[in-house]
Formats: structure tokens, C-alpha cells, sequence
């Protein structure tokens, strides 16, 4: 009996430990990333949407101008919650390519179904504009990298000054929590970078929590509607366990063992 | 008349159907009063469980299939759109996905239940073999849904993995050009890995068809690893095990509930984030985690022919198993040593799977080493030679007898 | 039945249905729970976010002359936008409803004030051809508006049926003018 009990405990911690083993490789040759406190962390975490809409704006006066965002939707913003009138507007702000009814290429404003507006026609363009180095699209950026939402608030806090005796290529920037330490993106966020139009104080570290937040966002738009779904589930299965342990129990009654 | 089947359900529908066609005399024999061993400890349901899971797998596919795109240029795309614009898309992607480590934990917990409780001796032995065809069916059909969603690691894990064949002698670059149908994986290599993955699944429900009759065939393995004498020893599958395995799915459920809703990532590589760039290798390539113990036993060895024959010929051991164990006792119960050794084969297959998450070097490469060769050592040395020396403690007289004392207790 | 009998039966009733409450909740749980699963299965089959973000269209029309139509896209299906002559819109407005096989008004199925724009779904209610009649040099059917090549339904300039197998008449789709010459469709 006590050898079963142990053998079914081996067997959890086994499974546990198992991954979190495996993990710790890719940990390994990276500086740690400090943890960050995120609105949608934990089992009922939930996006901070003001703090998502001012991400958003980051998004758009600063990474836009040379980041792509080109699997997203504009109709996605409705889940920072941004009205539909706003999505509209800000989809207008940007053209797409049509076929005009002359028949010639031509240009028209976007809609909330288009995807978001590329900075660059393509990669090459876009490699060209930025000394070779391509910027990644940021579309699923939160969920490419190890450490998510820590690392784009890490990497953008992390520009510093190159230490004594690391020579910096040509138009390459120091940060301390890029791999290699040499990155092609200047700094991009400052204090007072832009100005937050619902008054929030836009400090650096305030700007790139926000960011990291809208960007959590669209990596993952489904998060708050599958933990909801997820905690439903998982009552629902945890009294059905219950139930059904207590039919075996009953059943099994008569059975010596 | 001669082929009409004498069916005694009382139901005029049913036995109108079960005199032509005895699907309910069969269903009730196999599942109703089957006989099977009152013993079973919680171990018995990952059998029932795997079962669950691979139609889980298969339902979930075939919905995913219908807004996958193999094309190298919209695979990635589409994955996407089902993960943001199909209905429950996510859900779908994410228990497919995820449903694949559950599928090979629970694959392993079972082929480990057998190895502790000699559920492969005779007369099980085909009913192992097949076993092992179904794991190596799954491991194919796994590699090849896991370049589909074509990020970086569905792309290098692809090339790896191909460049395996080329370790052959002479005809090995032939090989790994029809297998990819180019000179490197791309669009053809993706098609045919698409075709395929649709089809193993349905391979793998047929095997395991044969793997339940030779199961029936022969009857349960049990805790203590002695046939069942009479009645007394054994319980009518329904309820009793039915109801037993219900418990088992329910909190299966759970744990796959839990990885699904709150950690869908856990088992996932975020360079798989990334779309796949045939001419950019991510940092570290590692294999999805239930190949890993494999992928250490590959790189343990320093020559690549080597290496590749070892990580075959892990699974090859386990095909011959049935004849490398001497002992004539199952169960590890009353076999102390083989018990001690069959902990020390646990240890060294978390340490392989540890190993082939780091890189080669260090620690790792003799932890490596030492434990791809002690998994050799097990089968092919020390369990031939155990059933020999090993001094097994006396066995019960029946399942019966050695259940009802411990009930006193 | 003797007495023991009867005392045996009395301490184990409760007992039964305790047991086959609990059974009878178990399998109803179970039930729900794999109706529930099926439900995202089935629901995956709707048109998806995408699908129906795309669901609306806009179009220029000023360039259509009179008497003319032009077939655009909503949906994946034909919409015929046809631009009525003052001759058409009056021959529509004077026809006898209760004679109609699908009794409607023309004005019913257009938008005050632009009776000269006529806005169908350009699939025959029959069984689902595309009628001919948008251009002038189209077989337009005795009733002047659209003819259906297939089963040979006739639709009059408002798209109301009225010869023909077809029972029903062009469903007129949502739409808008968002300027005199700018419609939205959807």
C-alpha cells in the first residue's frame, strides 16, 4: 500500500518536474529578466485596458513607424476597448492598395477588417530603411520570446552605456538584456516620449509597461475569454470528479480489496 | 440460418440487429462481463485514458484541418486566423496542441506501468509489440503535426530530424531528397507531411484495435502479476471498471484543463512564434519534450551513424523485450532488484530527457552518456542475467487470497 | 414475505436511491459535459470574425447610366444595383399588389427619395441561377426586369417575380446611401 502511495506520488512530481527541467536549458546563457507585476497574469488576470489603450498609442506614434503588427486586426482594438467610431478613425488614418474602378492601382482609406498598416512593403524595404537589421513584426512578439511581456519591458528599459572594453558595431546600441548585448534598435522609448492622452505621467518605465501590455494583448486576444471559460471548465469538471468518485466508491463497496 | 447469431437481448430492435450483426453481444462481452482482475491499481486506467486522448486528437483535427492551409507561404497565417478569427479556434488549436504532450504523458505512464508490472511477458507479448508500433506511429505522427503550424521550430525540427536518414551508408542524401522532394524541407515537404499526418491517426485507431483483441485475447496483466484462478479473483469489466476509468478521465480532464486554459505555452518553444526562415537557425533547437530522451541517446554518440542506429535501437530493445527478461516472475512486486533497476531506468530517462534539453556540453554531455549507457545495459544485460540470480520472494496463492488479508488490516 | 425479509428491504431503500441519485447525477454531468464539447466544435463551422468583418461593402453608383445595371459584390453574392428609368419606376409603381405572387409594393423595396435606384440580391429564388438583365442587351423577360436563363422565372424593374417557378421575389439586401451617388451594403 505505502510502496503504490509513493510510486502514484513519484509519478506527479515526475510529470511536474519534468517540464520545468526541460525548460531551464533555454534559461541557461540569459540574464534573468526582473518580473514585472502584469494586470493579465495568474489564473483570473484580466487585460488593464487603459493601460493597453496607452500602449496602443506608443504602438502607433513610436514601433509603427518601423515595426509591422501585420496578423493583428484594427477590429482587435475593441478588446482594449476602444469604441467602434475610434477603431474607424484610426483605421482611416492609414491607406491601402486597391484597384481603382479605372481599373489603375489606387489607394483607399482602411476599415477595421484590414489588417494593421505595414511600415514597410516588404521585408527588404524594410531592411534597407533599418542598417540590414529587420525589425520583427509584433504581432505575436510577447508570445516569440522567452520571458513575454518581462522581456519587452526588460529590453526596453535595458539600453544603457556600453561597459569598458565591449566595441559596439557600426549603429549598434548596448542593452543588457538583448541577446548578445548588441542591438540594431536605438532606444526607442524616453521619458516624455509621448504624451498619454488621459494625463498619465509618461515616464519610461510607464511606457514600456504599457506597451507590454498592448502587445500582451494582441498576442494573445483570447487570454481573458479562455481563463473565463478555463475556471468555468474547471469547477464543472472538479464536482463532476467528486461525483463520479463517489458512484466508484459505492459500487466498489461490496468488492474486497 | 446457419450464420444467424442466437442473441438473448430482450429489446426486439436490439436483438433484431444483433441476430444479423452481434455488435451488442460483443460490446457486452468485451466491456459488459468481461472478465477482468479485481486488483487493478490506478496505473490501469492510462490504457482507457489514451484512448480518450487519441479521439480527442482525431475530432479536434479534423475541425483544425478544415482552416489549415499547407502551403509554406499561408501555413503560418492560417494558423493564426484559427487562432484569432475562427470561432473557438483557440480552443481547438490549443487542446490539439496540447493534447499531443498529454497524449505521450499518459502513453508513458502506461508503457511504464507495463515495464514495472511485466505486462509484456508471455503470453503478451504481441499485444507488447504492438504497443510499441502504436508509440512509434505516435512519435511519427507527432513530428510531423508539429512542423504543420511552420514557425522556426517546426522548421528546423523538420530538417533536423530529416537529416537523420542521411546518416545511412551509400544511399543516405537519396533518402533525405525524396523525403523532403527538394533539396531542402519547403513546400512539398510540408504537403506530404500534411497528407500524412491526416492519415497515421487513422493507422494508429486500427492498430490499436489489434492491440485491445490480443488484450482480450490473453486477458489483463494485474498488480501482482499472477493469471486469475476462478471467479473470486476476477470483476465483470461494467461497472466496476467503467465506472473506476471514469474517475481516471475526470481527472485527466483536469490537468489537461488546466495546461489548456491557464498555461496553454507550457509545453510550447516561443520560436515557434516565429514564422519559419529557412535561411536563419534559432539559437537552441530542441525537440518537443517527449522526443528528448531520444534526441540525448542521438547526440550521446560521437559518430552520426552511431547515433542515429542508438536512438533507433532504443526502441528496437523494446520490440525484443519480451525475450531479454528471463525472469519468469511479472509483477516487480516480488522482484526487489529488478525493482530497484526499474527506478534507476526512471532516473535515467528524466536525466536523458534533462540532457536533451541542454546543450552538448559540460555535465551534460556525460550525464548524457552514462545514461544512454545504463538504458542499454538494463535491457540488454542486466535483465537477461537478473532472471537468472534474482531471488524473487513466493508468489500468492491466488489475486484472492493476497487481497483479503491486507482488508483485514 | 416474512418479517426478516421485510426488514431487510427497509434498511437498504434509502441506501438504493442514495446510490441511484448519485449514478443518475454522475451520468447527467457526464451528458453535459460532452454536449458542451461539442458545442465549440460545431460553433468552429460559423462564419468566422473575419468572414463577418467583411460583411459590409461600399459603392459608387453615379457612373451608371439610365436603365442600366452593374453587379456588385456583398458576400460573396451578386448584388444587382440597377439605375430605373422615370418609364420603369412608373410602370412598377402602377402594378396591382394583389395580382403579384409574392404581393409587395415598389415602394416597399426601395429607399424614398432614390426610387431610382433599384438594390437586389441577384439570385434567382428559384434555385439560385443569377437572373440576366442588368445590361440593356440582356433578355429581360416580358416584365422588363430580369430573366432567369435557367428555369425561365421572370422578375419585373422592382425584382418582384412574376412569372415562372420562382416563388418568391429578389430579397432586397441591407443597404444605405451615405452620399446621393455612394451606397453601403451590409
Amino acid at each position: 500500500m505505502n510502496i503504490k502511495r509513493f510510486a502514484i506520488l513519484g509519478a506527479v512530481f515526475g510529470a511536474l518536474l519534468l517540464p520545468a527541467t526541460f525548460s531551464a536549458a533555454s534559461a541557461e546563457e540569459e540574464i534573468s529578466l526582473p518580473k514585472q507585476d502584469w494586470s493579465f497574469s495568474g489564473p483570473f488576470g484580466s487585460y488593464d485596458k487603459a493601460s493597453a489603450q496607452r500602449g496602443f498609442q506608443i504602438y502607433k506614434e513610436v514601433c509603427s513607424a518601423c515595426h509591422s503588427m501585420k496578423l493583428g486586426y484594427y477590429r482587435e482594438l475593441a478588446g482594449i476597448g476602444l469604441s467602434e467610431a475610434q477603431i474607424k478613425a484610426v483605421a482611416a488614418e492609414q491607406t491601402f492598395p486597391t484597384i481603382g474602378d479605372d481599373g489603375q492601382p489606387a489607394e483607399r482609406p482602411g476599415t477595421p477588417a484590414d489588417h494593421f498598416h505595414s511600415p514597410f512593403p516588404n521585408d527588404k524595404a524594410a531592411r534597407a530603411a533599418n542598417n540590414g537589421a529587420l525589425p520583427p513584426d509584433q504581432t505575436l512578439l510577447t508570445n516569440a520570446r522567452e520571458g513575454g511581456a518581462d522581456y519587452i519591458y526588460a529590453l526596453l528599459t535595458g539600453y544603457e552605456d556600453a561597459p569598458a572594453g565591449v566595441k559596439l558595431g557600426d549603429g549598434m546600441n548596448y542593452n543588457k538584456y538583448f541577446p548578445g548585448h548588441q542591438i540594431g534598435m536605438a532606444a526607442p522609448l524616453s521619458d516624455d516620449r509621448v504624451e498619454y492622452a488621459d494625463g498619465t505621467k509618461a515616464t519610461l518605465k510607464q511606457e514600456a509597461h504599457d506597451v507590454a501590455t498592448f502587445l500582451a494583448y494582441m498576442s494573445n486576444p483570447e487570454l481573458e475569454t479562455r481563463k473565463r471559460l478555463g475556471l468555468r471548465i474547471l469547477m464543472f469538471l472538479a464536482a463532476l470528479t467528486c461525483v463520479t468518485y463517489a458512484v466508484k466508491r459505492q459500487i466498489w463497496s461490496d468488492v474486497h480489496h | 440460418m446457419v450464420g444467424l447469431h442466437k442473441s438473448e437481448f430482450k429489446n426486439p430492435v436490439i436483438n433484431w440487429i444483433d441476430t444479423r450483426l452481434p455488435l451488442f453481444t460483443m460490446m457486452s462481452k468485451e466491456y459488459g462481463v468481461f472478465p477482468t482482475p479485481k486488483n487493478f491499481n490506478y496505473f490501469w486506467n492510462f490504457g482507457a485514458l489514451a484512448m480518450v486522448n487519441l479521439v480527442i486528437m482525431i475530432v479536434t483535427g479534423i475541425v483544425l484541418a478544415m482552416n489549415y492551409d499547407p502551403n509554406t507561404g499561408n501555413a503560418f497565417e492560417s494558423v493564426e486566423r484559427i487562432m484569432r478569427d475562427v470561432n473557438y479556434g483557440w480552443l481547438l488549436r490549443y487542446v490539439h496542441a496540447n493534447g499531443a504532450s498529454m497524449f505521450f504523458i499518459v502513453v508513458y505512464i502506461h508503457i511504464f506501468r507495463g515495464l514495472y508490472y511485466g505486462s509484456y511477458k508471455k503470453p503478451r507479448e504481441l499485444l507488447w509489440m504492438i504497443g510499441v508500433v502504436i508509440l512509434l506511429l505516435m512519435m511519427a505522427t507527432g513530428f510531423m503535426g508539429y512542423v504543420l503550424p511552420w514557425g522556426q521550430m517546426s522548421y528546423w525540427g523538420a530538417t533536423v530530424i530529416t537529416n537523420l536518414f542521411s546518416a545511412i551508408p551509400v544511399v543516405g542524401d537519396s533518402i533525405v531528397t525524396l523525403l523532403w522532394g527538394g533539396f531542402s524541407v519547403d513546400n512539398p515537404t510540408l504537403n506530404r507531411f500534411f497528407s500524412l499526418h491526416y492519415l497515421l491517426p487513422f493507422v494508429i485507431v486500427g492498430v490499436v484495435f489489434l492491440h485491445i483483441v490480443a488484450l482480450h485475447i490473453t486477458g489483463s496483466n494485474n498488480p501482482l502479476g499472477i493469471e486469475p484462478k476462478d471467479k473470486q479473483d476476477t470483476l465483470p469489466f461494467h461497472p466496476y471498471y467503467t465506472i473506476k476509468d471514469s474517475v481516471g478521465i475526470c481527472v485527466y480532464l483536469m490537468v489537461f484543463a488546466v495546461l489548456v486554459f491557464f498555461a496553454p505555452g507550457f509545453f510550447g518553444d516561443p520560436a515557434n512564434w516565429t514564422p519559419a526562415n529557412p535561411l536563419v537557425t534559432p539559437a537552441a533547437i530542441v525537440p518537443e519534450w517527449y522526443f528528448l530522451p531520444f534526441y540525448a541517446i542521438l547526440r550521446a554518440v560521437p559518430d552520426k551513424l552511431g547515433g542515429v542506429l542508438m536512438m533507433f535501437g532504443a526502441i528496437a530493445v523494446l520490440f525484443v523485450l519480451p525475450w531479454l527478461d528471463t525472469s519468469p516472475v511479472r509483477s516487480a512486486k516480488f522482484r526487489p532488484i529488478y525493482r530497484l533497476l526499474f527506478w534507476v531506468l526512471i532516473v535515467c530517462c528524466f536525466v536523458l530527457g534533462a540532457v536533451g534539453a541542454h546543450h552538448p556540453e559540460g555535465i551534460w554531455v556525460i550525464l548524457g552518456r552514462v545514461c544512454t549507457a545504463y538504458y542499454f545495459l538494463h535491457f540488454l544485460v542486466l535483465l537477461p542475467l537478473l532472471g537468472k540470480f534474482e531471488k524473487t520472494l513466493p508468489l500468492p496463492e491466488s489475486i484472492s487470497q493476497a487481497v483479503l488479508p491486507a482488508a483485514a488490516e | 414475505m416474512s418479517a426478516t425479509a421485510q426488514e431487510h428491504n427497509a434498511g437498504h431503500a434509502p441506501e438504493h436511491t442514495k446510490r441511484d441519485f448519485l449514478k443518475l447525477v454522475a451520468a447527467s454531468g457526464a451528458a453535459i459535459g460532452v454536449g458542451a464539447i461539442a458545442w465549440p466544435l460545431i460553433d468552429s463551422l460559423n462564419p468566422s470574425s473575419d468572414v463577418l468583418a467583411l460583411s459590409s461593402a461600399e459603392y459608387e453608383i453615379g457612373s451608371i447610366p439610365a436603365g442600366q445595371g452593374i453587379t456588385v459584390v456583398w458576400r460573396g453574392k451578386p448584388v444587382f444595383v440597377r439605375h430605373r428609368t422615370p418609364d420603369e419606376i412608373k410602370t412598377a409603381e402602377g402594378v396591382k399588389v394583389a395580382d403579384l405572387i409574392d404581393p409587395a409594393t415598389d415602394e416597399s423595396r426601395v429607399k424614398a427619395g432614390h426610387e431610382q435606384w433599384l438594390v437586389v440580391v441577384g439570385i434567382c429564388t428559384h434555385l439560385g441561377c443569377i437572373p440576366l438583365g442588368n445590361k440593356t442587351t440582356d433578355a429581360r423577360g416580358d416584365f422588363g426586369g430580369y430573366f432567369c436563363p435557367c428555369h425561365g422565372s421572370q422578375y419585373d424593374v422592382s425584382g418582384r417575380v412574376r412569372h415562372g417557378p420562382a416563388p418568391l421575389n429578389l430579397p432586397v439586401p441591407p443597404y444605405a446611401f451615405l452620399t446621393d451617388t455612394r451606397i453601403k451594403i451590409g
